[in-house]
Order: structure tokens, then C-alpha cells, then sequence
């Protein structure tokens, strides 16, 4: 190829990465677009790109078909509590399997790590008896007491907490500093980085999270807003500007988060490889 | 007394990792045993369960719906693995470089990561509604279609592969552009230097270097395929005609629409297992052609 015969006056890269964005882009332009038009104008062929007017109303309409307020409650408490414990808890084990030495450690952590391998849908029949058992279907507990800690996040602790300096924790614990002491007062603190990875993805994986919560709830007021929504769309079928207000409504605070939060999350996944 | 046994090493070493070890045995390891006991029995969920030896695997044999179901996640899977790998790996390639709008470029490929299974299926039944969806309009006014997409039991599965293509992508340029920023610059200078174009820049530089990464996000992919369920749901059911009843969705139906508990725990082991042989098979070719830096 000459690379003297052809040039442009902006690099060749835009040619294929102008269209892809606008691709990627266009199904979420396309139900901003939509949640704002009429009904009648949806059921028309070709799609009106630009609506005539903009039309509120299918915003509180949608509130009105469904209780997205609880659905968003419930979503916050269980992805809070998870989160939350998924700090607390993989930090006490982390920390122990990276530094302390206790019987059956090494046999215990093989034993935690190989539980990643196994599909979720191969523990998932087992797990909803279980969580029936402890009275806990239908309730949000079902959904937080499984996800409180995860192998994963006990891991990805382990991992960070060994590239510590261990002289350190040495000198707090020569200080006479207890062992949970040296963890909330040395340790966690220089490690924000992990912890903040974990805690971006936990958010991540339980917000979006749906086979679980679809196999332990039945009742509407327990609803997540992936379970809210996805009944949403049974219930309006074809009410497309309805469905997509819901589905803009639903989706908005996570979006918002992501374009503001983006160096932060586009960090923590790339450190461990894991969308929800 | 108390004080002693609580500063020694071994005890305050199983007192950190109780809660963990609780939980994950609960709700992590204990039901992979009782998966495969579940397995080996018939079971409704609701009257005592009998023991049925190996008769669930021998009717999962026989059975023409899993079988097709397993046909379907392997094409889906040969579909979706290939295309979002090496699309990705050509988008990073395109994004890794200092060029204007690369902020908005990079945020239109990562937004999609942060929409939910659900949300994007419930998109995607609006934007390839066959009568009035915006897709068959704009590939309309370029001479194709129209399409029913998910309404046509031949498309289908492959608009599946797109929808789900479109909601992965961001995360795997997302770990090439990682792995691409670790590359050192003074190797590609260097390679300039000696004369290498770019194809065999590419070719012998970067390529090799991003062996790991391509490596984790083949295996990764693979094993996301195998287990596709929320986008289906969402979209097809499973449907029309079972065109999309992948193995993951026939699990569902058997265990929680008609009760087959012991039937579907051993699909899940069949998915267990070929999770397992996949993923090692990957990682056992992967070691003979990665290239680790130390």
C-alpha cells in the first residue's frame, strides 16, 4: 500500500469507530426516544426518529402501573447489605488466609477457591430448598444471606493483602496492637484500591443479578428492579413508550453512575475481570 | 484462660474466617453434594423424593428437547465467543491510540456493560419488533430485510448472539485496553526502529503480548455462554418454536415450571461437566501458545 496516495485530514480510525459508537449507542438513544413519545406514534411505520412533542406523561403513568419505588428500595437494601458484607467478611478471611497460620488453613482456602468453578446453576435447586428451609423465600433475606461473602471477593483480598509490607502489621502487633487492630487500623487502610474493586463489583453483580431472584420471589413487593421490570414487561406488553420510561427509569441512576464513576469501575473490572 | 486461647495463632485464624467458612459451606458447598444426590433421585420439590439410580442421565440421553438444547448452546456459544473476542480485540486495537472524540468512543463501547441483562432484552424486543422496531426500518433504507428477528424461529438464536455481542463487547475492550497499556513503549519503538510494519508489529509484538488476556477472556466467555438465561427470558422464552431453549433455560423449565428437580440437577451437572472439560481443554492449549512476560 502507498501511504502517500490516500490521505485524510483526521485519522482512519473514525471511519470504523464513528459508526460502532453510534450502533453501540442507538438502542439506548432509541428508548430515551421512545419513553418520550405517544402511543399512537410508536405504531407507525417508519419509526418517527424524532417525536412531535415531547410527552411526559409516560414517566408518572409508569410509576402508576408499577411500584418502582419499592422495586428500588428493595434493590438498595439487598445491594447495600451485600456489599457490606462482602467488606467485612472477605477482609476477616482474606486477612487470615494471607497472613495468619492457623490448622487446615491451606486445605480449607483450596476448598473455598474450587467452589468458583462450580455454575451457579449447578448449587441453585440445593440453595432455593435451603433458603426455604430457613423460611427465608419471598423474603429480601434470600437474596442477601447467600451473597454476603463470596470465595471471590476472599480471593481477590488474599491476593492484595500478601503484597503488603508485613514489617508494618509486625510493628503494630510489637505496639501491642490486637489482631483485628492491626486489620481496621493498618491493613484496610492501605488497602483501598482492592476494597474499592470489590465493592464496584459486588454492586455491580448484585444490582444486576436476576435467576436468583427470580427462583426465591413471588410476591411483587419483593421485587428487585431487574425482577420489577421484567414483570413490568409482561404486564405492558406491546405499551412500548410505557415499557421503555419504566426501563429508563430503572436503568438512569446506574447509567449516571457509570459515565460519572467510569475511570473508577473501567479500573476495578479490568483488575478482575468480572461484569454482573 | 479465655485470653490465651483467643491471642493463639489457630483460634483467632478460624474466628476470622467463621462467617466465610458458614456461609460459603451453607450456601456454596454443601449444595454441590446435594446437587448431585438430587441428581440420582426423583424429586418434586414436594412429595418425599425415591431414589432413581442413574435414570435421570439415561432419560437426559434419550431426550430429544435437552439434546437440542445442548445443540443450541454449543451454535450459540461458537457464535458468541469468536465474534465478541475478536471484535473487542479490534475495537481496543482502534480505541489505543491518542485521537480526538476518544472519551465519547470509549464511553458509547463501555455503557452497555452497565445496562442490565433485563434492561437490554427489554430493549432489544423493542428495537427488533418486526412490524414497528427501528432495525428493520434502517436496514431497510440499505436493501435488507425486513426480519422477524426474535419472532422467526431460523433468526432467532442469532439475534440473541447480537443482542447479548452488544451487552458484552464493552467488557472484554475494557480488559484488552488494560492488557494494551501494559505493553512497554520502548518494545514498540523498538520494533519501529528495526523497520517492523505494523501488521508485523501486531503480528509478533502485540498479539503475543495480549495471549493472556485473550486467553481469560476466551475461557470466561465461554463459560458466560454455556450459562446464558437472563436474555432469553426476557426476550424469546425460550421460543418460538424452542428456537432459543438453550441448556440453561430447559435447567429452569424442569426445575421450576415442572418440578423435575432431580431431572434438572443432572442437566446441571452436564453443565458442570462441560464447563470443566471446556475450560481446561481452553487453558491446556492456552499454556502451549500464551506468552507470559515474568
Amino acid at each position: 500500500m502507498n501511504r502517500h496516495s490516500l490521505r485524510l485530514p483526521f485519522s482512519p480510525r473514525h471511519l470504523v469507530l464513528l459508526p460502532l459508537s453510534l450502533v453501540m449507542l442507538l438502542p439506548l438513544a432509541w428508548m430515551l426516544i421512545t419513553s418520550i413519545e405517544t402511543l399512537s406514534e410508536t405504531r407507525h411505520f417508519p419509526p418517527h426518529l424524532i417525536p412531535a412533542g415531547i410527552h411526559w406523561r409516560n414517566y408518572p403513568d409508569a410509576l402508576d402501573a408499577a411500584p418502582f419505588g419499592r422495586f428500588f428500595l428493595n434493590s438498595t437494601i439487598v445491594t447495600l447489605a451485600s456489599v457490606a458484607g462482602n467488606l467485612l467478611f472477605c477482609s476477616l478471611a482474606g486477612y487470615a488466609f494471607a497472613r495468619l497460620r492457623f490448622f487446615g488453613r491451606d486445605v480449607l482456602f483450596v476448598a473455598l477457591l474450587a467452589t468458583l468453578m462450580v455454575p451457579f446453576q449447578v448449587t441453585m435447586i440445593p440453595t432455593f430448598l435451603i433458603v426455604h428451609d430457613l423460611g427465608l423465600v419471598n423474603s429480601l433475606g434470600a437474596l442477601i444471606l447467600p451473597n454476603l461473602v463470596t470465595p471471590f471477593g476472599i480471593f481477590l483480598l488474599r491476593q492484595f493483602f500478601r503484597t503488603l509490607p508485613i514489617e508494618l502489621e509486625e510493628a503494630a502487633r510489637i505496639d501491642g496492637c490486637s489482631r483485628l487492630g492491626v486489620l481496621f487500623r493498618v491493613v484496610l487502610p492501605l488497602s483501598m484500591p482492592a476494597l474499592a474493586t470489590l465493592g464496584i463489583v459486588t454492586f455491580l453483580w448484585t444490582w444486576n443479578d436476576f435467576l436468583w431472584p427470580l427462583i426465591v420471589m413471588s410476591s411483587t413487593n419483593e421485587y428487585t428492579v431487574q425482577l420489577g421490570l421484567a414483570s413490568f414487561q409482561g404486564a405492558h406488553d406491546t405499551k412500548w413508550p410505557l415499557l421503555m420510561a419504566g426501563n429508563m427509569m430503572a436503568l438512569a441512576p446506574m447509567l449516571i453512575v457509570f459515565v460519572v464513576a467510569q475511570r473508577w469501575i473501567v479500573q476495578s473490572l479490568a483488575a478482575t475481570g468480572v461484569k454482573g | 484462660m479465655i485470653a490465651r486461647l483467643l491471642r493463639s495463632e489457630h483460634v483467632a485464624g478460624w474466628l476470622f474466617v467463621l462467617p466465610a467458612v458458614v456461609l460459603i459451606g451453607l450456601f456454596g458447598i454443601v449444595p454441590i453434594g446435594w446437587s448431585l444426590l438430587l441428581s440420582f433421585q426423583h424429586n418434586d420439590l414436594l412429595t418425599p423424593p425415591t431414589w432413581a439410580g442413574l435414570d435421570n442421565y439415561r432419560l437426559l440421553n434419550n431426550d430429544p428437547v435437552f439434546r437440542d438444547s445442548v445443540r443450541r448452546t454449543l451454535v450459540y456459544t461458537m457464535l458468541f465467543v469468536p465474534i465478541s473476542v475478536a471484535g473487542s480485540l479490534a475495537v481496543a486495537m482502534l480505541l489505543h491510540a491518542r485521537i480526538r472524540f476518544a472519551r465519547f468512543y470509549r464511553t458509547a463501547v463501555f455503557v452497555p456493560v452497565a445496562t442490565s441483562t433485563v434492561a437490554t432484552g427489554i430493549i432489544f424486543n423493542w428495537l427488533l419488533e418486526p412490524t414497528y422496531g427501528v432495525a428493520n426500518y434502517l436496514l431497510g433504507e440499505v436493501g435488507l430485510g425486513p426480519y422477524g428477528f426474535f419472532q422467526d424461529p431460523d433468526q432467532a438464536l442469532y439475534s440473541i448472539v447480537a443482542m447479548t455481542v452488544w451487552g458484552w463487547l464493552g467488557f472484554d475492550v475494557i480488559i484488552f485496553m488494560a492488557a494494551l497499556q501494559g505493553i512497554p513503549n520502548d518494545l514498540m519503538e523498538a520494533a519501529k526502529l528495526d523497520g517492523s510494519g505494523r501488521w508485523a508489529t501486531f503480528r509478533r509484538i502485540t498479539l503475543p503480548l495480549l495471549s493472556p488476556a485473550t486467553l481469560f477472556l476466551i475461557v470466561w466467555s465461554t463459560i458466560n455462554a454455556l450459562q446464558v438465561f437472563d436474555e432469553i427470558y426476557v426476550t424469546t422464552r425460550g421460543g418460538p418454536l424452542q428456537a432459543t431453549t438453550v441448556l440453561v433455560y430447559e435447567l429452569f423449565n424442569q426445575a421450576f415450571v415442572f418440578f423435575h428437580a432431580g431431572y434438572a440437577a443432572a442437566i446441571a451437572y452436564v453443565l458442570f461437566l462441560a464447563t470443566l472439560v471446556l475450560s481446561l481443554v481452553q487453558l491446556w492449549i492456552g499454556r502451549r501458545s500464551v506468552y507470559y512476560t515474568s
